[in-house]
C-alpha cells in the first residue's frame, strides 16, 4: 500500500475556499483618498489635466484656509447643520412613528401605503416653490423641504423593517399573554431597530442633498449658497470646498448611526 | 387542572388537517403526541394553547389552574424564541414584568429557575453567546418562571445535536421526578416519547386522526437509554406509524 502511495504523485489539495468574507481593513479607505488626490494634483501641476476642467487640489485647500481664517466657514456651516438637524429630526421622527403605524394597523397601512408610494418619487426640490408659498422664504420653508424629503423614505423603511420582525418571537409574546403595548415595545420595535437604523442612513443622505437644494433659494448663508454663488461664477476651488464640505458632513452622520448601531445592536451575531 | 379536547377538527381554506380529535390530558402527567410529517402536530398544540382557533369542536380547561400560575398555557418552541437583545436573565424577566413582578420578587423567582435549569452562570450572558442546547434550557427556565399549569412542547428538542438532546431529556426527568408538571409533548421522534411519554398518542397522516392512544407504564426516572421494554415499545410504535409516515412522504412527491 505504502509503496504504491510513493510510487505514485503526490501532492496536498489545493485550497479553495476564501473569499466572499468582508473582512475589515484599515487604512485602505483613506489611502484610495490620498492616491486620488496625489494624482490630480500631479495632474494638474504637470498640466496633464487642465485647470480649467479641475481645479487643483492644493487650491482647494487654500480656499478652505481663506474660509476659515475669514470666519466664513462657520458662517456657511453653522446655518446648514442647524437647518440639517432640525428639518432631519422632524422628518426622520415623523417617518419612523408613521412608519411604526403602518406596520402594526392594517388600516393605515391600506390607507397611507398608496398615498406614500405616490409621494415618493416626487422631486422634493420641485416643490420648494409650494412649500415657499406655504412656509414663507426663511427659515420655515427649508425646515419643511429637508422634513419632508427625509420622512417618505424613513416611512417606507420603517414598516419594512416593522414587518421583518420575526414573527415566531410574537407568538412566544403572545403566549406568554403579553401586553399588546408590550409586545410593541418589547418585541416589536427592538427587532425593528436594524431596520430602522440602516433606513436612516439613505434618508440623511438624501436630507444633505435636500439641503443643498433648500439653500438655493433665498438662503444669503449656508453651504448650499456658497457652492450656488461659486457655482454660477464658475469659481471651481470654491465649488469643490463646498463639496468637500458636504462630504464630511456625510461622512459624519454615517459615522453616528454607525455608533449608535454599535451601542444599540451589540446583541447582533 | 386538566385539559379535554371535544371533537377538534381544523382546515385551512380547502385542506382539512385534522378531524375528530378526543383526548384527555390529565394534570401531572406528560402526554406525547407523535405522527407523520404534515399530520398537524405542531397545529394541534397551537390549538390547545390558544394560538389558533379550531374550526370544529373546542378545548376545555377542567378545573381552575392553581393561583400561583401566571400563565397557565405555556409554550416551549422548537427555534427557542428568545429575544436576541435581551440576556438570559432579560428574557425571563420579560415574561414577568407584564404581571408586575419587578425588582426583588423577579430576581428571587429568576434564581430559582436558573438553579433549576442548572444556568445560574449564564444568568448576564446573551442568546448569541449560548449554544442550542443551553438556549432551550433558558427558554424551559423562562416557562418553569410563570408557573405554568400545562408545559406545550413544541418539538423542543429538534433543533439539537443528538448528545445534547440526551443530556435534555436527562433534566426534564430529573425536573419532572422532583415536581411533576404537566405537558403536551409535540415530537417526531420516537425514542424522545418513549422517554418522556406517561401516554403516547399517535397521529394518523393528513387529515390528522387519532389513531392509537399508548401508556407507558414504567416511572420517568427508572428509564435509561437501550431499555428493553422502551425499545418494544418504540418498535410496536414505528410500527403504527410506517405505513403512514410512507404514505405521507408520497403525498409530498404527489403535490
Amino acid at each position: 500500500m505504502s509503496d504504491s502511495v510513493q510510487a505514485k504523485q503526490t501532492k496536498s489539495v489545493a485550497f479553495r475556499g476564501g473569499g466572499f468574507s468582508p473582512i475589515h481593513i484599515k487604512w485602505v479607505g483613506l489611502s484610495v483618498f490620498v492616491t486620488l488626490i496625489l494624482v490630480l494634483e500631479a495632474g494638474t501641476r504637470s498640466g496633464f489635466i487642465s485647470n480649467l476642467t479641475m481645479p487643483r487640489p492644493s487650491d482647494v485647500g487654500w480656499t478652505f484656509v481663506e474660509l476659515w481664517t475669514s470666519g466664513l466657514l462657520w458662517k456657511h456651516v453653522l446655518p446648514s447643520v442647524s437647518r440639517l438637524l432640525v428639518g432631519a429630526t422632524l422628518g426622520a421622527s415623523l417617518g419612523i412613528g408613521v412608519g411604526i403605524l403602518i406596520g402594526l394597523f392594517s388600516y393605515i397601512r391600506a390607507g397611507l401605503v398608496p398615498l406614500i408610494s405616490a409621494i415618493f418619487p416626487v422631486p422634493k426640490i420641485a416643490l420648494l416653490p409650494l412649500f415657499v408659498i406655504w412656509f414663507g422664504i426663511d427659515e420655515t420653508s427649508k425646515y419643511a423641504l429637508i422634513a419632508f424629503g427625509t420622512f417618505t423614505p424613513t416611512v417606507v423603511s420603517t414598516f419594512g423593517a416593522v414587518d421583518n420582525v420575526d414573527r415566531s418571537l410574537i407568538r412566544m409574546g403572545q403566549s406568554f399573554s403579553l401586553s399588546w403595548f408590550s409586545i410593541v415595545t418589547k418585541i416589536v420595535l427592538p427587532g425593528a431597530m436594524p431596520g430602522i437604523l440602516s433606513g436612516l442612513r439613505v434618508s440623511l443622505a438624501i436630507a444633505i442633498i435636500l439641503l443643498v437644494a433648500a439653500e438655493m433659494l433665498g438662503a444669503e448663508y449656508g453651504i448650499g449658497a456658497y457652492i450656488l454663488q461659486a457655482g454660477s461664477l464658475y469659481d471651481l476651488e470654491r465649488l469643490f470646498a463646498g463639496v468637500v464640505i458636504l462630504s464630511v458632513m456625510g461622512v459624519t452622520v454615517s459615522a453616528v448611526i454607525g455608533f449608535f448601531e454599535k451601542r444599540l445592536l451589540g446583541w447582533r451575531s | 387542572m386538566d385539559l379535554r379536547l371535544e371533537n377538534i377538527g381544523h382546515s385551512y381554506g380547502d385542506m382539512e388537517v385534522m378531524q375528530g380529535m378526543d383526548l384527555e390530558i390529565p394534570a401531572g402527567k406528560i402526554v406525547c403526541i407523535v405522527g407523520p410529517s404534515g399530520c398537524g402536530k405542531s397545529t394541534l398544540l397551537r390549538l390547545i394553547g390558544g394560538l389558533e382557533q379550531p374550526t370544529t369542536g373546542r378545548v376545555l380547561q377542567i378545573g381552575e389552574p392553581p393561583v400561583e400560575s401566571l400563565n397557565p398555557l405555556t409554550f416551549v418552541f422548537q427555534d427557542f424564541a428568545l429575544l436576541p437583545w435581551r440576556t438570559v436573565e432579560g428574557n425571563i424577566s420579560l415574561v414577568l414584568e407584564d404581571h408586575g413582578i419587578r425588582g426583588k420578587q423577579a430576581d428571587a423567582i429568576i434564581s430559582g429557575v436558573l438553579a433549576r435549569t442548572k444556568l445560574t452562570e449564564f444568568r448576564k450572558a446573551l442568546p448569541k453567546q449560548l449554544s442550542g442546547g443551553m438556549k432551550q434550557r433558558v427558554a424551559i427556565s423562562r416557562a418553569l418562571a410563570v408557573n405554568p399549569a400545562v408545559m406545550l412542547m413544541d418539538e423542543p428538542l429538534s433543533a439539537l445535536d443528538s448528545q445534547t438532546r440526551e443530556l435534555l431529556m436527562d433534566d426534564l426527568v430529573s425536573l419532572w421526578t422532583r415536581e411533576p408538571f404537566t405537558a403536551v409533548y409535540v415530537t417526531h421522534n420516537l425514542h424522545e416519547a418513549v422517554r418522556l411519554g406517561h401516554f403516547i398518542v399517535v397521529l394518523s397522516r393528513r387529515p390528522g386522526r387519532i389513531r392509537e392512544v399508548v401508556a407507558v407504564d414504567k416511572p420517568l426516572a427508572e428509564r435509561e437509554l437501550g431499555d428493553v421494554d422502551l425499545e418494544q415499545t418504540q418498535k410496536y410504535l414505528w410500527n403504527l406509524m410506517r405505513e403512514e409516515a410512507l404514505a405521507a412522504d408520497k403525498e409530498l412527491i404527489n403535490v
